[in-house]
């Protein structure tokens, strides 16, 4: 059984395919090829939602994108509750289920509706005026109230369990809206063989064809062209066709972001099917047919459910087969509404009256509506809509004042004329220009290699359309590279062409002030707003746009910009250009997060990099860290060790025995050519050219300023060979740092740089058995203290695979680093696990290796040096080679600043009290009782609990450090102020004897 | 996004695949040792910031790897030109605005 407003034999669905839906919990029957509106317009349902601001009973506008009323939420399960939906476009399915949004406690009775009664309150810069002072109240009073009460629609608790998919594509021709232009565009391109991807937003193709009646192109009523064309094309390798794909953001060189809404129609759409699709396409030439989007008037309550745009209710009847009303009545400044007439009157509903703004218009569509015995009033004003909850009856008068007249209709349609959609034109950066005679903005400039055709063009009348059109998409083919085209022009054989409608308020629309003539529906904005800003001092379309929000909701004023610009104009008595349009931005209409983000969340939001020795080190069950994108083993405890137990047992053990410590992040770059010696003189502080092949050194890099930018112990493994360590978050920056020398630079060097960090993992085996624990496993390698010193590197094998075995430390032990090619890391680390086991050594994890560097004073950079910091700052100056005539860095380090007194130098911090460990970040003052703000003359760059030491142990950079060896200083802190005594940076093994030991 | 022309892989690439590296034109002084600190503060810090042509150096950081020259026009954000480092200034502009 038919809805009651469905009417038989109207529209091209099939009637009987039905669909259940639910709307606030009441259910429904609609039928396929719906959408949530004609479905609910076909049962006579109008009052879907309530206004942002007043909470005003609100209906459908529109029968498209540029919706700003029918707002619903729909909900599938607790997961997917999308809101802000727009009923208008939400295709129907069977057992949909949407709610409308903004009222409580119902839709009918909705206790916010009293912000109407006291809206002379809520009126233009409501919110700037009232909630500025105090200061405070914004964040905790005013701000939650308002989104509480305001918000538009509810987010959903859980995650988004949908997948969202991402494709690239290049094209020659990208033709973006499917309308009778669109249509064109494609073919004519398409026919000269080179690839074309038309994109339209709608479920079906055709644009304004779905509702022209009058349109008839090569022997065929138009829509049924549509489609035959849309075959055709999708016939073709050549050419792609996306329906339900929205282009949003028109960017630079041509690359233009589509969203396709791939199972958002389907009842059950499955986990295969993305529910959205991202569309990035870089296309050689862009022809835009985004058509143009109907006016509404601007008269007292024209938001009444049931008063909609004269084309929403003819799309509605053509394509849906669906009546918006029984007894309906028209206002209009424009030919366009009187189709709308003359189609419901052949479709059995009564016109009311057709009331018309302009004084005696004619032509062919005034004469058949004056034919089919409708009533029609030239040069008279709807001044008012009456009802509620539902439009009841229009109040008519003539333009310029008289008698009124009251006619009861249960629909208005309404008709002020065209806007082009340039949206995706002024996003392309095009500037787009004012025709004064037919008073709308049109593109003018281009900056990209786009054209536009048919109605965003400006362009009046199928046949013109299609002319500009066709030949628009030939010779953009043309352009980029397509061949003479075999088709033919599309014939129009009929066509309607409409006239221009008016901008601005109409009569109805005041000047009292209790008037509410809508120009923006979605955020509440009146005519009487526009004027009152223009009076408050807003000369410019910017200022009034923020200050009324006309044009900045979600809809982006698609319907309410051109009203709002030319009340603003005419309160300004200035002309409409010089008053100004807003440029649009990017996204044309709302774009979902998930269609952005796509796959990118989760796991594969940013890669994990994991160690050869991860493996090893999980199923110990070591605590991991994320340093940069690596995990990093912290720490190994036992069985009921917390942190605190695991690192003191990890840091007594290392100093009594021996550790084992995954050091493999560390950054590895290999340096080799004839001139790798000079290129590391260049690159260093440091002296290299002398060092001899199997030592190594710590080298301090600068930047140009004469600041620390990583440091690094370095092996020379050949005269022309070095082995460069980097920080483990350093790597990335100082290969690009020394790439940019290289190349840019000292490009007369010969040298080869290569990225190592992945091919080696690194062993680190310390403590005063570490020698022990090695030897057994390595062949060719005298590990003697004469064969091999500290600050040695030496090739050879272990475990019968390739190594470069450093003897270094960065725990002041006797140490080694055992490099081996990454594959072999894990087995390796195992056979040097066994024979640690021997002795009782340990595996340690980051933090272990923070405190026992921190004891020997040895300084991490990033950590104790923060980009302010040269070498001489943190104790360092030995490691400049202080006969260099040249390093990066050396003309930075002579700077007044640089060598000025005072400066703030790394020193070693004792708390008076032994138990209390600083806070990393503290600051540091010379006299606490000093007033507030005191004098911070330094802070805590590292400290940690020392087991070795029994006591706490930190380090600071602190203003003349050096020079306050054994001053008491403080760290206030919320809990009371903590007493220092600085020291130097060595807390263990002053004379580094244990290096040997 | 923008497409870069790289000079070396004689190519556009999408800009994701580079990185801007700075004003491009400035050499190191070869005796930096012995710059005034007038002549240094001009070498390191003073960078030009025009509205228009703008010379700057990127690197094609995820493709071949390799430093290099453009012009680009800082009100369109169109690359005018690109060319290998160490290629003087280029004297003539193709089809560059004011
Ligand atoms: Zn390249």
């Amino acid at each position: 059984m038919n809805a009651a407003f469905r009417i038989s034999g109207a529209g091209r669905l099939s009637q009987a395919k039905t669909a259940s839906f639910s709307f606030d919990d009441k259910p429904y029957v609609g039928i396929e090829g719906d959408t949530l509106a004609s479905a609910l317009l076909a049962n006579g349902v109008h009052l879907v939602g309530r206004s942002f601001k007043y909470h005003r009973p609100r209906g459908f506008l529109s029968a498209g994108a540029e919706e700003p009323n029918a707002l619903v939420q729909i909900v599938r399960d607790d997961a997917r509750k999308t809101p802000n939906v727009r009923a208008t476009v939400q295709e129907l399915y069977d057992g949909l289920t949407a709610n409308s949004q903004n009222r409580w406690p119902s839709l009918a009775f909705d206790v916010g509706a009293v912000n109407d009664i006291a809206s002379p309150m809520f009126s233009a810069g409501f919110y700037y005026k009232t909630f500025m002072w105090p200061k405070w109240a914004w964040k905790d009073l005013y701000e939650p109230k308002i989104r509480a009460t305001a918000g538009l629609g509810v987010s959903p608790e859980k995650p988004d369990p949908d997948h969202y998919a991402s494709r690239y594509a290049h094209c020659e021709v990208l033709v973006l809206g499917g309308g009778a232009a669109g249509i064109a565009a494609a073919l004519a391109a398409a026919e000269t063989g080179v690839r074309v991807i038309l994109a339209d937003e709608q479920a079906e193709f055709g644009g304004s064809l779905r509702f022209e009646s009058g349109a008839r192109i090569d022997g065929q009523d138009g829509y049924a062209w549509a489609q035959a064309a849309i075959a055709k094309l999708k016939g073709m390798d050549n050419a792609r066709v996306l329906s339900r794909t929205t282009a949003f953001g028109y960017y630079a060189q041509n690359f233009v972001g589509l969203v396709e809404r791939v199972s958002d129609h389907l009842k059950n759409p499955g986990h295969e099917l993305a529910r959205e699709r991202l569309w990035q396409v870089r296309a050689n030439r862009v022809v835009l047919a985004t058509g143009a989007i109907e006016r509404h008037m601007v008269f007292a309550n024209n938001d009444r459910p049931g008063v909609m745009l004269a084309s929403a209710a003819r799309t509605y009847l053509n394509h849906y087969g669906v009546a918006v009303g029984r007894n309906v009545g028209v206002y209009t400044a424009n030919d366009s509404a009187y189709a709308a007439a003359i189609d419901l009157k052949k479709a059995g509903v009564n016109i009311a009256a057709i009331v018309d703004l302009r004084d005696n218009p004619s032509g062919a569509v005034i004469d058949e509506a004056r034919g089919l015995g409708i009533e029609i009033n030239f040069g008279r004003a709807v001044v008012s809509a009456g009802g509620k909850l539902r439009v009841s009856s229009m109040t008519v008068q003539p333009k310029n004042g008289g008698g009124q007249r009251t006619i009861p209709v249960d629909a208005i349609l309404m008709s002020a004329g065209w806007t082009p959609s340039v949206h995706l034109f002024s996003q392309s950066r095009g500037k787009v220009a004012f025709n004064d005679e037919t008073k709308r903005f049109v593109p003018g400039t281009y900056a990209q290699d786009c054209v536009s055709v048919g109605a965003c063009n400006g362009t009046d009348g199928l046949d013109a359309t299609i002319d500009e059109a066709y030949a628009a998409g030939a010779k953009a083919a043309k352009e980029a590279g397509g061949k003479i085209g075999k088709g033919s022009k599309p014939k129009v054989d009929a066509g309607e062409i409409w006239s221009r409608g008016m901008l601005g308020a109409a009569p109805g629309a005041g000047p009292g002030t209790t008037v509410k003539a809508f120009v923006d529906f979605q955020n509440d904005v009146t005519a009487k707003d526009i004027r009152q800003a223009v009076h408050e001092g807003m000369h410019s379309i910017e200022h009034v746009k923020r200050f009324t929000t006309n044009g900045m909701a979600t809809d982006q004023g698609k319907t309410s910009n051109m009203h709002g610009l030319a009340i603003a104009a005419e309160e300004l008595g200035k002309p409409i250009p010089q008053v100004g349009l807003t440029t649009f931005r990017a996204p044309y209409t709302p774009v979902t997060f998930g269609s952005i983000v796509g796959h990118a969340r989760g796991a594969l939001f940013d890669p994990t990099r994991r160690t050869a020795i991860h493996p090893w080190a999980a199923r110990q069950g070591a605590v991991f860290e994320d340093v940069g994108n690596w995990k990093r083993a912290w720490y190994f405890p036992k069985a009921g060790e917390d942190m605190h137990a695991a690192v003191n047992r990890e840091c007594v053990t290392v100093r009594k025995v021996g550790g084992l410590f995954d050091a493999s992040t560390l950054g590895k770059i290999e340096v080799v050519g004839p001139d790798a010696a000079k290129f590391m003189e260049l690159l260093y502080t440091n002296p290299w050219e002398k060092l001899e092949t199997g030592r190594c050194r710590y080298g301090i890099m600068l930047r140009e300023d004469g600041f620390i930018y990583d440091d690094g112990v370095v092996g020379r493994l050949a005269p022309d060979r070095f082995h460069v360590t980097t920080t483990t978050g350093g790597a990335p920056r100082v290969m690009n740092h020394m790439e940019d020398y290289l190349q840019t630079e000292f490009p007369h060097l010969n040298v080869w740089l290569t990225s190592i960090t992945e091919q080696w993992a690194v062993i680190a085996v310390q403590g005063p058995k570490s020698r022990d624990i090695i030897a057994p496993l390595v062949e060719g390698i005298d590990m003697s203290d004469e064969a091999m010193p500290h600050m040695s590197v030496r090739e050879g094998k272990i475990c019968g695979v390739p190594t470069r075995l450093f003897r270094m430390s960065f725990t002041g032990e006797r140490g080694f680093e055992v490099n081996v090619p990454a594959d072999y890391g894990e087995a390796v680390w195992e056979a040097l696990w066994a024979e640690g086991q021997k002795h009782g050594a340990t595996a340690y994890g980051t933090e272990t290796m923070h405190v026992l560097r921190a004891e020997k004073g040895y300084i991490i950079v990033g950590q104790d040096t923060d980009g302010t910091v040269t070498p001489n700052d943190a104790g360092l100056d030995w490691a400049v080679g202080k006969k260099k005539t040249d390093f990066v860095g050396i003309r930075g380090l002579t700077r007044p600043d640089l060598v000025a007194k005072g400066r703030k130098q790394l020193v070693g911090l004792k708390t008076k009290d032994p138990k209390v460990v600083l806070e990393e970040g503290a600051q540091i003052v010379a006299d606490p009782k000093q007033p507030i703000p005191m004098k911070m003359i330094g802070h805590v760059t590292s400290s940690y609990w020392s087991e070795n030491c029994g006591r706490s142990i930190a380090l600071a950079l602190v203003a003349g450090g050096r020079d306050r060896m054994g001053e008491t200083l403080y760290v206030p802190m919320p809990n009371g102020t903590i007493e220092v005594e600085v020291t130097g940076m060595v807390f263990v093994d002053e004379k580094g004897e244990r290096l040997n030991g | 996004m923008l497409l870069i022309r790289c000079p070396y892989c004689e190519e556009e690439r999408p800009e994701l695949e580079f990185r801007n590296a700075g004003e491009a034109h400035i050499a190191r002084p070869t005796n930096i040792a012995a710059e005034s600190d007038d002549d240094f503060e001009k070498f390191f810090f003073i960078r030009a910031n025009p509205k228009g042509v703008i010379y700057e150096r990127w690197r094609h950081i995820h493709g071949c790897a390799r430093f290099f020259n453009a012009v680009r026009d800082t009100v369109t954000d169109k690359f005018v030109m690109t060319y290998k480092a160490g290629e003087p200034k280029p004297a003539k502009l193709p089809g560059a605005s004011k």
